[in-house]
């Protein structure tokens, strides 16, 4: 498995300080969100009465509302691929388009995934008035929003690092733009781009869960699903309901792994260059097995080998060479000028109205409130990671150390990685009702939750790949207790361990929203931060102040990343990589 | 001799040496790094290729010559000059041109028979016919039985026929090989040669041409029937060697020691203009001495063990320099730079193919750990004017710290940002090993601080 993180490798590694280009890239994505939202909410209000799917509480209808939730996390992912292939393959063609693609993905994943639901939610169910079609595409988009960016990143620096050599025999043998994608690009990146898929989809299901019920203002949307199963079990407070919906969910998870991912992850390693592999164990999955060695499958399969070896092999008429003069033209320092130019006056064009809309209703104060809130939802999420690290990376550690056990744990852990920890708030809260704790400390456990495993799991890898002369070589010159741990143990799983808690601190910000404000029945806890802030507008349908919370989060996730995350990343990149 | 004109009579199996299929003139190419340090990488190069020839590019790693087969390939473009490929200019890979890689450059997600294939598809041939000539080739070259392996199975030598299978059965005119061996091991790269030459002979390779880039002297004598050798910094062609030695050739033989010696020789020759600016001699009255000398990276080991080599028996102190590259079984890139390090700190002298040691080099040999730091380090600040420059600089310096920037700048008013790097590097190797000062690779800085 790959130790890296996509998003950081991508971008240039000494740019910790945003610059001004990142603070236009900003403006322009922020106010263009804030203009869709504000656009979409002023038309909602006749869509408020959208079609309400009844939800049986009845552990029978189970079945089939975790068929309609795997549904749409598979149209979700393949939105996802398709969003990849197109925009990884524009930002690296085009030095242009890299340069504000780039960024705009960088903020793009900044932003709090459940916001991305709130500001499309008017325009898709405007887009199919009176059906439930649009709530089941703006859940589907949601779970798009929560794994595409991801996924892209990996795609992109898998392009950027495409060995040079088979690039020029590419050139050489005269390929084509077209089937150079198709039979170098592509297959190059696939490792990866599977890897972070899997990856990404453990995230997605916390969010489709969340999307099945869900609401802004006056407009609900209530998708048959085990998500709606779940909130209207928490409405009814049916704790042997949500045990039920746990236990489902747990059976579609392993469905998933073991019919999709797992061969998927399996067939990508045969595009792994010979430079990568040894680097993380051999995925194997008896489905691909029983595949590759059925005479029947491997006929009914033949048919696919032979259309995707026609669409790679289409012409698609002439490759268009432009002539020398308008190539220079076209490349020349003028046109960045100018280039330069439009992106600037959109920014700020962008930026001014939408600040201009949301100075209608906020003031500074405000802005000042919000940062507050962000602060503390900052102070959670740094004390959990720290937590969180204390208790799993000497317990990874010991386990990764231990081949047989780490076989056994590393699935399970992965495994909870990708459970939606969601299913689980009711539980605690339940629990935090009962005993009259408080919810601003007690909460705040949700939001690690579900993305603590990531740490584990990556300290396990770091540790079951720590190499055995080192390990050895420690023994024999009798390196033991703490100073075994600072001067072996950490820095040999450092780098693994980064890419954990970045995963990790990423996924406990997106899920402050969901995990700040929590309900029991008609019983409500709610504790001060910028989850919670977001959380209440959402509810209230109050459109500025969800702008404003959406902004400050991604500012707080972008600052956190640049001047904690990629340091450490670096450094660990730098000085720590055992190769 | 190479035959020029076609009334020469021709040997009845070869190929002859026919018209002129690649026309080269006044070549030029540069590498920018930041506005005014462009690196010049090639210069003036004037080169022709007629039909039937396999000729030779030999040079040092730097000297621009697989810079010259990527512009031939299509896959750079020239600064200046005129590349012509059967009268047409070469814009974008030309048609009738294969290339052979180092890395061999196979895609691991497909068989054999699908990378040999792959060449085709391009060309617009039907699925029947691509499947029949890719089979011809593969069975040319030797790859029966493996049609359906992925390279991951294959060893070294194995891949490397792909990759000829690959370049072979699109039937260029002109077939470009990069190093195609120098990734093999030696007996393997051996057995793929002969079998080339052999393949050649018999007029069985659909070819009219080959131009071979390589960093091995015998291997050019072995299989070329010209030798261009270049010099560098800037990249330029230094001679021109032909071979008229008969096939199979044979290395033992008296004509073909002379040969490489000869041409040893000539890389090395002092007195040669050209190679005049990569032959680096200590002190600044030098050309290409001073502040401004590029350094190779290379490691104060190698160093101590060449000159350990040097002193044994037979040599006692002096050596031809094909006699010690097959002792050490070193190439020429790897050889030379350490030879003329050498040469710079005042070890050895270098020339006309021959190495000597000087009587610091001897004693060197003789010397204990402590002793021979102390000589390199006299060697180092007498001979290496940079190295002198830094130590000066953290001498004057109340805190004896100063930062890589202060020096690379430095560097950099004389060469590309690269190459300033790199001869700061190998600088900071040696000065280390000579504890001259030390440098903090998290600091970007020099000091004079001992960590003991």
């Amino acid at each position: 498995m790959p130790a890296h993180h996509p998003s950081l490798t991508a971008i240039r590694p000494w740019r910790y300080i945003p610059s001004v280009w990142d603070a236009l890239i900003f403006a322009l994505v922020l106010g263009l969100i804030a203009l869709i939202a504000f656009g979409g909410h002023e038309t909602t209000q006749p869509l408020a009465a959208v079609e309400h799917a009844r939800i049986s509480l009845d552990p029978s209808a189970l079945p089939y509302y975790a068929l309609r939730t795997t549904l749409r996390m598979l149209a979700g992912i393949i939105c996802s691929f398709i969003f990849t292939l197109c925009y990884g393959a524009l930002a690296q063609k085009s030095r242009r388009a890299e340069m504000v693609l780039i960024p705009i993905l960088d903020i793009l994943q900044s932003l709090p995934v459940l916001t991305f639901l709130t500001f499309t939610l008017a325009f898709f169910l405007k887009l199919f008035p009176g059906s439930v079609l649009g709530a089941e595409l703006c859940s589907v988009f949601t779970i798009f929003t929560s794994q595409a960016w991801n996924m892209t990143f990996s795609f992109y620096q898998s392009l950027k690092t495409v060995p040079k050599d088979l690039s020029d025999v590419s050139d050489s043998l005269r390929l084509g733009g077209w089937r150079r994608f198709w039979t170098l690009e592509v297959p190059f990146a696939a490792p990866g781009l599977i890897w972070n898929a899997m990856m990404s989809m453990s995230g997605a299901w916390f969010f489709v869960v969340a999307s099945e019920a869900f609401s802004v203002g006056s407009t609900t949307i209530t998708l048959p699903g085990i998500g709606a199963y779940v909130a209207t079990a928490i409405d009814h407070k049916d704790l042997g309901a949500i045990g039920w919906a746990v236990a489902t969910m747990l059976a579609v998870i392993l469905v998933y792994d073991q019919l999709l991912f797992r061969p998927l992850v399996a067939w990508s390693q045969k595009f792994r260059v010979e430079l990568s592999s040894g680097s993380g164990p051999e995925a194997s999955s008896w489905l691909l097995d029983f595949f590759q060695r059925a005479r029947l499958a491997q006929r009914m399969f033949a048919p696919v080998g032979r259309l995707s070896r026609w669409f790679i092999t289409l012409r698609l008429g002439r490759e268009f060479t432009p002539p020398p003069a308008v190539r220079k033209a076209w490349d020349s320092r003028n046109v960045d000028y100018l280039w330069f130019a439009a992106i600037t006056v959109a920014s700020l064009w962008v930026a001014w109205q939408g600040v201009a809309y949301m100075h209608l209703t906020l003031g500074l104060g405000d802005v000042i409130y919000a940062v507050e809130m962000g602060a503390l939802t900052l102070i959670r999420v740094l004390v959990l990671i720290l937590l969180a690290s204390l208790i799993w990376v000497p317990l990874g550690v010991w386990i990764g150390l231990r081949p047989k056990l780490a076989e056994a744990v590393q699935p399970a852990a992965q495994f909870l990685a990708a459970f939606p920890s969601n299913l689980l708030f009711p539980v605690v809260v339940a629990l935090i009702v009962a005993n009259h704790a408080s919810p601003d400390i007690w909460l705040s456990p949700l939001m690690i939750l579900g993305t603590q495993w990531y740490i584990l799991f990556n300290v396990i890898a770091g540790a079951s790949a720590f190499p055995n002369d080192l390990l050895e070589a420690a023994g024999s010159f009798g390196v033991r207790g703490w100073s075994w741990w600072r001067k072996v143990a950490l820095p040999g799983i450092f780098p693994y361990y980064v890419t954990g808690a970045i995963t990790a601190s990423g996924g406990s910000w997106n899920a402050s929203i969901a995990a700040e404000v929590a309900s029991w029945g008609e019983q409500r806890l709610e504790a001060h931060g910028l989850g919670a802030y977001i959380a209440d507008a959402t509810l209230k349908g109050d459109f500025p102040r969800i702008v404003l919370g959406a902004v400050v989060m991604s500012i707080f996730v972008v600052l956190f990343n640049r001047l904690l995350w990629r340091p450490l990343f670096d450094f660990a990149a730098r000085r720590l990589a055992l190769n | 001799m190479v035959m020029t004109s076609p009334a020469t009579a021709p040997t009845p199996q070869r190929p002859e040496a026919g018209p002129v299929m690649l026309d080269i003139r006044n070549v030029r190419q540069t590498y920018s790094k930041g506005q005014a340090n462009d690196l010049l990488v090639l210069d003036g190069i004037n080169f022709q290729l007629r039909e039937g020839e396999i000729v030779g590019l030999l040079g040092r790693s730097g000297s621009g010559k697989s810079t010259l087969l990527r512009i031939i390939a299509g896959l750079a473009r020239p600064r200046g000059g005129d590349v012509t490929w059967q009268g047409q200019p070469i814009d974008g890979p030309p048609k009738g041109v294969a290339m052979v890689f180092q890395s061999f450059a196979l895609f691991p997600w497909l068989t054999v028979l699908e990378n040999v294939e792959i060449g085709l598809e391009p060309l617009g041939v039907p699925p029947a016919e691509r499947r029949q000539r890719s089979l011809q080739a593969i069975d040319l070259i030797g790859l029966d039985g493996f049609e359906n392996a992925y390279p991951k199975e294959l060893s070294g030598g194995m891949r490397q026929r792909v990759g000829f299978a690959r370049g072979l059965v699109v039937h260029p005119q002109l077939l470009l090989m990069d190093e195609p061996f120098s990734a093999l091991d030696v007996l393997t790269a051996e057995t793929l040669r002969t079998d080339l030459v052999d393949l050649w002979m018999e007029g069985k390779l659909p070819l009219r041409s080959i131009l071979l880039v390589t960093h091995n002297i015998e291997e050019a004598v072995l299989m070329c029937d010209r030798v261009v050798i270049f010099a560098s910094n800037p990249g330029r062609i230094a001679a021109e060697v032909k071979i008229d030695l008969p096939y199979p050739r044979n290395r033992t033989e008296p004509a073909f020691r002379q040969l490489v010696d000869d041409i040893y020789g000539r890389m090395t020759n002092p007195m040669d203009p050209k190679l005049r600016a990569e032959q680096m001699h200590g002190g600044a009255d030098h050309p290409g001495g001073g502040i401004g000398m590029t350094l190779p990276q290379v490691s104060t080991n190698l160093l101590a063990g060449l000159m350990e080599a040097l002193m044994q028996p037979p040599f006692d102190g002096k050596a031809d320099l094909p006699d010690i590259a097959d002792e050490l079984t070193m190439e020429v890139d790897e050889l030379f730079p350490l030879a003329e390090s050498l040469q710079l700190l005042g070890f050895a002298d270098v020339a006309h193919g021959d190495i000597r040691l000087t009587e610091d080099g001897r004693r060197f040999v003789d010397y204990d750990v402590d002793s021979r730091k102390k000589l390199f380090r006299d060697h180092l600040m007498a001979r290496v004017p940079m190295a002198a420059m830094i130590r000066r600089v953290l001498d004057e310096r109340s805190t004896h710290r100063a930062p890589y920037r202060r020096f690379s700048e430095e560097l950099e008013d004389f060469m590309s940002e690269e190459f300033a790097e790199e001869t700061l590097y190998a600088l900071i190797d040696w000065g280390r090993y000579a504890e001259l000062f030390a440098f903090d690779e998290q600091s970007q800085s020099f000091s004079l601080e001992d960590p003991a």
